[in-house]
């Protein structure tokens, strides 16, 4: 027996090969709700549970599934695995090392909406992954857990994986259907939406590889056990990828509601050479900077508190800590480096907002900005507050206004000089 | 019919139907959101964020499933917390969208400044500059001033070619993706596309030849920017330094809508010549688009080799001489001559060069022939498209019949419009013997032997499309010449016409007979009179005058070059010393229609006008107006004064043109999309209609006419040894008009022979090998290309690239050389 309940692997060594998978309980889930329960028992179940989306929006699981119109056929589910956030490095371990829980989970959520083809959408960096996951994949053909005519029943499942060529934007859900078509990686305009209009046109549910993996214990184990877990809004436990200037990063499977102060310093180790910490980013690069006061500290991480105390959505839980050795425009330069990198260019606001971003905070931080710059970049970013046509624009702006806001002096130090 | 939405926008109600976008509807009522990205004949993609605005929703009682009111009894109106994009909304009702507010006016600055940090603002060289979207929304609600730091500005190239034909500028370009759009949506040539992301993002070309698109031209229409030029234009002259005069393309029976812009050119001495051709609004013809061969062949009327002077025959030579000499000659000859004048014209001439030559030709007793390879005119006349009849309204319930023709490459802008109507839900039925580029969206293609079109055309009342067919509110059908010669058509006309009739849709609106004839006017031909005749070669050479008008017989058959030489007297009317005009007695050099006015009727049988573009170079006529001179000195009293008057003639007498004016062709109504308009406009350049919609005929009355019948079957017979030759039409053909654009010089179409590799090995032939083609007793080297898509033991051969090749026939192929006789047999 394991306390994980995603990471169990951290207990049970060789969990990523078939018959150790299958002696640990592997694939029961998935017989007993094939075997046993009609699609819509396991819809219910897991909108029962209160499990939400673990990609970064928080999106009720269970909900996003009932979205999916039963008049459009066919239907398709779609296993987000670009883990492209800076920070964010928990569905790497799942797909290394717990791979077959999480293609239990894709395959129950494939039976709930009645899809007989899922993807798996992996970034081009884990093309290892993928090989990886194909042996898995095929295995399970060989041991008839997938394929034509599942377990006597009429239902059939074939899993696919499709390989990205590295771009942020392509974990957006839409970008990412783009991507597998075959076009090129840009969002999608919205409404319609993927439940009603996804991949090749037709109902499609995209979830996070942590969601899917989810599933299997809470078919197994029902919808009122994983309450218990958590909190009351968010249930369940999450994965924290810890980094940053910390003692001890690295991904901690700990309930919603834990608190920062719990994973930094109890689970994290505190900050190293004795430095004090600074500043908190909660969901990777596209976070808010948030001050690490007692405040924020004694926050429970769950979705609805962050966003209420610090007004910073949790979003995939990548915790970033910064310490006092950190200058914020440092920092902001290096998220909107990224930003402006992985800008699709698909929209005029973020395509000339991150790069004209960019510039001026290269030049902050190298010191060769003139006072008036930090308003100007200030500016610029909420200038494209709004506009764009997809979160990433959005996301690129966070640091920038929060990080002048709450940290000012920062960037003046580097401007008066 | 959708329901009508009412909504408010600035403060003014606007009634307009469930799907309208709200730009459009700000547009409908003049309201301008404005916009770069968007397009209405593209669908919405909300990238470029210009359209911002802010738009409330009335409230709704979840409970009761009412409208919440305020205290004073209005509706309540909740706005969403950020602006949303006009031209991806649908209206709704009780919507109310606010445009001018200053949340919205801030937005449009800003996202023009985002536009700007790196665009050169090279409006100072710029092509677009003048006619440009950008400019002119940054004067309305752009900064004067810049925060971004010219040395951080984005440097790309600027002078990329994407193909022989179109230019990119990196630096220019917005990435809206106009372009991308057009080529995916609208002609489906996927051609160009972005390549890179973000800031980096730029347009590519992937196809080989670079942009290898037949209608690329009208994304430098569209673009927004002066980031697309044409290797025509760009460079050439400022937008506001041109004239424009509305003019129509010739080159096919489209007959595409458009306007010449024009400027005083140092280079040309200082004479006035042609700048560019762009597409003119007509929703009912071309839409705002039209193909590159419009576009790009033009340049035959600026040729150094258009004929100057009036030239006589003096013994073996040609020389000039006065009009007055000229006419006296001609007409001199034309009274002796009497009934054994023989006119040819062509159907690239107007309908009132036309009616002209017709009243000369007929006052002398003579004979008058329509000089065309295609049949069936009087058919059309009766099974034509109804007047008020667009093919911009063919969808759901409608089939199109498509036979013997490629309009990708004959008519392309029919091909684009019935492709947008088999998109709206039209079913196509594609016949011919080769693939064609109707295949891919055809519901139904039929592969028939050659020969056989008239065949399987009477057969689809009895096939699987049977009942699709006769339930079909319209059913359109276009009728080609690929493959076929002249008696051929003729039996293909009938056929539709019959199939019309029998299906119950003759003479019903948006349903009838397409020809795709293969000259601008050949429309106009049949309504003026002038028939095709049976024994051209004959009567050729047993003229006692021949007046040729519009036409090179001597170019086209060596059977009718041979007869030429039979002539008693030939009189020609032509820009060019052509093959048949260097054997000419008499030889009158004659306007272009660039410098001069008239009318062409489209095959839909649309009379549409054309106005001078250029002043009349010195010492040429209007081919009616020699028509009419000639008359003159022999006593007759025909119009030569004005094309007007001419036209006002003819219609007191061709009765489908009876009650129509020149004013009358010139009326204009309100068009959909609004464009060349600079307040409420989408963008692009594109000029607006104002000189002129034409008219449609009506159709002549059926009775006393039957349709013709006879054997349907045409097919050649060719023995072991020998191929059946079928000349097949291309786009971009050796004819004079063409060959004098050199921009198109390497997409002519070559004197190449295709045959099924089957049919290469059957006859010991290989790829690329030279052979000698024999046609009507003469023999042209012809190049050998192997080609699957062509029928076993047929060989297709492009017309007017070098073979002069009319009607199908048997012939045996040799090596050029060796003692191997060629023979014939037709
Ligand atoms: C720019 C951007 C990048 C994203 N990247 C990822 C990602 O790498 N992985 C992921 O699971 N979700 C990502 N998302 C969220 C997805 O769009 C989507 O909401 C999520 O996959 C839904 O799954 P869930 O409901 O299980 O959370 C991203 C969203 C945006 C806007
Ligand atoms: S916001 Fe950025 S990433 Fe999203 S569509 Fe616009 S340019 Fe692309
Ligand atoms: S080239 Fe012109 S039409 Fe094409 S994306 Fe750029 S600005 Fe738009
Ligand atoms: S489609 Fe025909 S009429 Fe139109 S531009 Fe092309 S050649 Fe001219
Ligand atoms: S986003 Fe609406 S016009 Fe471009």
């Amino acid at each position: 027996m394991s306390a994980y309940i995603l990471y169990r692997h951290r207990d049970i060594p060789n969990l990523n090969q078939l018959d150790v998978y299958q002696k640990n309980g592997g694939f029961e889930a998935i017989k007993k709700a094939i075997k046993t329960m009609s699609p819509a028992a396991v819809l219910n179940e897991v909108k029962d549970s209160g499990l939400r989306g673990r990609g970064g929006a928080g999106f009720p699981t269970g909900m996003k599934w009932s979205f999916l119109p039963g008049n459009l056929w066919p239907h398709y589910v779609v296993a987000n695995a670009d883990e492209s956030e800076p920070g964010t490095f928990k569905d790497r371990e799942i797909l290394e090392s717990n791979p077959f829980q999480f293609l239990e989970g894709l395959m129950l959520a494939a039976y709930a909406v009645q899809a007989n083809d899922a993807y798996i959408y992996l970034r081009g960096e884990f093309w290892q992954i993928a090989r990886r996951l194909d042996t898995c994949i095929e295995e399970l053909y060989a041991e008839g857990l997938l394929g034509d005519k599942l377990f006597g029943t009429k239902y059939s499942l074939r899993l696919h994986t499709h390989l990205g060529a590295g771009a942020y934007i392509c974990g957006e859900e839409t970008a990412l259907l783009e991507s597998i078509e075959g076009h090129l990686g840009q969002p999608r305009l919205r409404p319609p939406f993927p439940a009603t209009f996804g991949l090749f046109g037709k109902p499609t549910v995209i979830n996070n590889v942590e969601t899917l993996t989810n599933l299997p214990p809470i078919i197994e184990k029902g919808a009122a056990w994983f309450k218990t877990l958590g909190t009351e809004k968010s249930p369940g436990v999450k994965i924290f990828s810890l980094s940053g200037c910390v003692n001890k990063p690295g991904n901690y499977e700990l309930p919603l509601g834990t608190t920062f102060r719990e994973l930094i310093f109890t689970h994290g180790g505190g900050i190293p050479d004795g430095r004090t910490i600074k500043a908190i980013m909660s969901a990777g690069a596209s976070s808010v900077i948030v001050p690490a006061d007692d405040r924020a500290l004694d926050t429970p991480m769950d979705y609805e508190s962050t966003q209420a105390n610090l007004n910073a959505p949790l979003g995939s839980a990548s915790v970033i800590i910064l310490d006092d050795s950190v200058n914020m425009a440092w920092l902001v330069n290096k998220t909107v480096h990224f930003f402006r990198h992985e800008s699709c260019g698909k929209c005029t606001p973020c395509r000339e907002g991150t790069y004209w971003m960019s510039h001026l905070t290269r030049r902050i931080a190298a010191g060769e900005a003139a006072p008036d710059d930090i308003d100007l970049l200030n500016i610029v970013a909420r200038q494209m507050q709004g506009k764009c046509l997809c979160a990433l624009g959005e996301f690129s702006t966070m640091a920038v206004t929060s990080g002048i806001e709450k940290f000012r002096a920062d960037f003046e130090k580097l401007v008066n000089h | 019919m959708p329901k009508d939405i009412t909504l408010t926008i600035d403060g003014q109600t606007v009634t307009a139907p469930a799907g309208t976008l709200v730009v459009d509807a700000a547009k409908r009522i003049g309201i301008n959101i404005p916009v770069f990205c968007y397009h209405p004949k593209l669908e919405p993609v909300g990238m470029c964020r210009m359209c911002l605005v802010e738009i409330g929703r009335p409230v709704i009682d979840r409970t009761t499933n009412n409208p919440v009111f305020e205290a004073d009894g209005k509706p309540k109106i909740q706005f969403g917390p950020k602006l949303e994009t006009a031209c991806t909304t649908p209206i709704s009702e009780g919507m109310v969208v606010v445009g001018l507010s200053d949340k919205v006016k801030a937005a449009r600055k800003d996202v023009l400044e985002f536009l700007l940090t790196s665009h050169p603002l090279d409006c100072p060289i710029c092509d677009k500059g003048g006619e440009c979207p950008l400019q002119n929304q940054t004067l309305e609600y752009g900064s004067a001033d810049s925060r971004f730091l010219l040395d951080e500005k984005m440097r790309l190239s600027k002078h990329v070619p994407l193909g022989d034909l179109i230019f990119l500028d990196r630096e220019r370009c917005i990435q809206c993706a106009r372009c991308v759009r057009f080529q995916t949506e609208i002609v489906d040539d996927p051609v160009i596309g972005f390549y890179n992301r973000g800031r980096k993002l730029e347009i590519i070309t992937d196809s080989q030849p670079g942009f290898d698109s037949i209608f690329s031209g009208n994304t430098t229409d569209i673009c927004p920017v002066g980031a697309l030029t044409t290797a025509d234009f760009r460079f050439g002259a400022r937008p506001w330094e041109m004239n424009n005069a509305a003019s129509l393309c010739t080159h096919c029976p489209v007959g595409c809508n458009t306007t010449i812009n024009v400027r005083r050119e140092a280079k040309t001495g200082g004479n006035v010549s042609i700048k560019r051709i762009m597409p003119r609004q007509n929703e009912t013809v071309n839409e705002i688009w039209m193909c590159d061969k419009g576009r790009f062949a033009y340049h035959f009327a600026d040729s150094p080799d258009r004929l100057k002077n009036p030239l006589i025959r003096k013994g073996s030579e040609l020389f000039q001489t006065t009009w007055t000499e000229a006419l006296s000659a001609a007409s001199e000859k034309i009274k002796q001559a009497g009934s054994g004048l023989v006119t040819l014209a062509s159907g690239r001439l107007t309908n009132e060069d036309i009616y002209n030559l017709r009243k000369l030709t007929e006052t002398q007793g003579g004979t008058f022939i329509g000089y065309s390879r295609m049949a069936g005119g009087e058919i059309v006349n009766r099974f034509g498209m109804l007047p008020g009849s667009n093919l911009g309204d063919l969808g759901k319930d409608s089939v199109i019949v498509v036979v013997s023709s490629d309009l990708h490459e004959e008519a392309p802008i029919w091909w684009l419009r019935v492709r947008e109507a088999v998109k709206r839900g039209a079913v196509l039925i594609s016949i011919s013997i080769r693939p064609t580029r109707l295949d891919k969206i055809a519901a139904k293609t039929l592969r028939v032997e050659p020969g056989r079109e008239a065949l399987a055309v009477d057969a689809i009342l009895t096939g699987d499309m049977a009942d699709i067919v006769k339930q079909a509110k319209h059913l359109l059908v276009f009728y080609g010449s690929d493959g076929l010669g002249r008696k051929a058509t003729g039996q293909l006309a009938a056929a539709c016409a019959r199939l019309l009739e029998t299906s119950g849709h003759a003479r019903r609106i948006n349903s009838g007979l397409i020809p795709v004839w293969e000259r601008g006017n050949t429309q106009g031909l049949w309504d003026m009179g002038a028939h095709p005749a049976d024994q051209i070669v004959e009567r050729i050479a047993s003229a006692r005058v021949l007046l040729v008008a519009g036409a090179d017989p001597a170019n086209d058959d060596p059977m009718m070059e041979r007869a030429l030489e039979k002539t008693e007297f030939l009189i020609v009317q032509d820009l060019f010393a052509t093959a048949t005009a260097r054997k000419a007695d008499i030889v009158f050099p004659v306007l272009a229609f660039t410098e001069r006015e008239g009318t062409y009727t489209s095959g839909e049988r649309r009379v549409q006008r054309f106005y001078p573009a250029v002043p009349a170079p010195e010492g040429l006529k209007a081919d009616y107006e020699i028509a009419a001179e000639m008359g003159a000195e022999l006593g007759l009293a025909l119009e030569s004064s004005a094309a007007s008057l001419v036209f006002q003639q003819l219609a007191a007498e061709i009765p489908q043109y009876s009650g129509l004016t020149y004013p009358l062709l010139a009326k204009t109504s309100d068009q959909w999309p609004i464009v060349g308009r600079p307040d409420v406009y989408f963008g692009g350049t594109s000029y607006a209609n104002r000189q002129g919609l034409g008219i449609h005929l009506p159709l002549l009355p059926l009775e006393d006419f039957e349709i013709p019948s006879g054997d349907l079957d045409m097919s050649l017979h060719p023995d072991a040894h020998e191929l059946a030759v079928y000349p097949v039409t291309r786009l971009l053909d050796r004819g004079i008009t063409v060959t004098t654009s050199p921009l198109l010089a390497s997409r002519l179409a070559q004197a190449d022979l295709f045959i099924h590799p089957a049919t290469a090995r059957k006859m010991f032939l290989n790829a690329d090998m030279q052979v000698m083609l024999p046609v009507d007793g003469a023999a042209y080297p012809v190049r050998i290309v192997l080609d699957e898509t062509v029928p076993e033991g047929a060989a297709l051969i492009p017309r007017s690239a070098g073979v002069p090749i009319h009607e199908p026939q048997v012939a045996q192929v040799a090596p050029p050389v060796g003692d191997h006789a060629s023979r014939v047999r037709s």
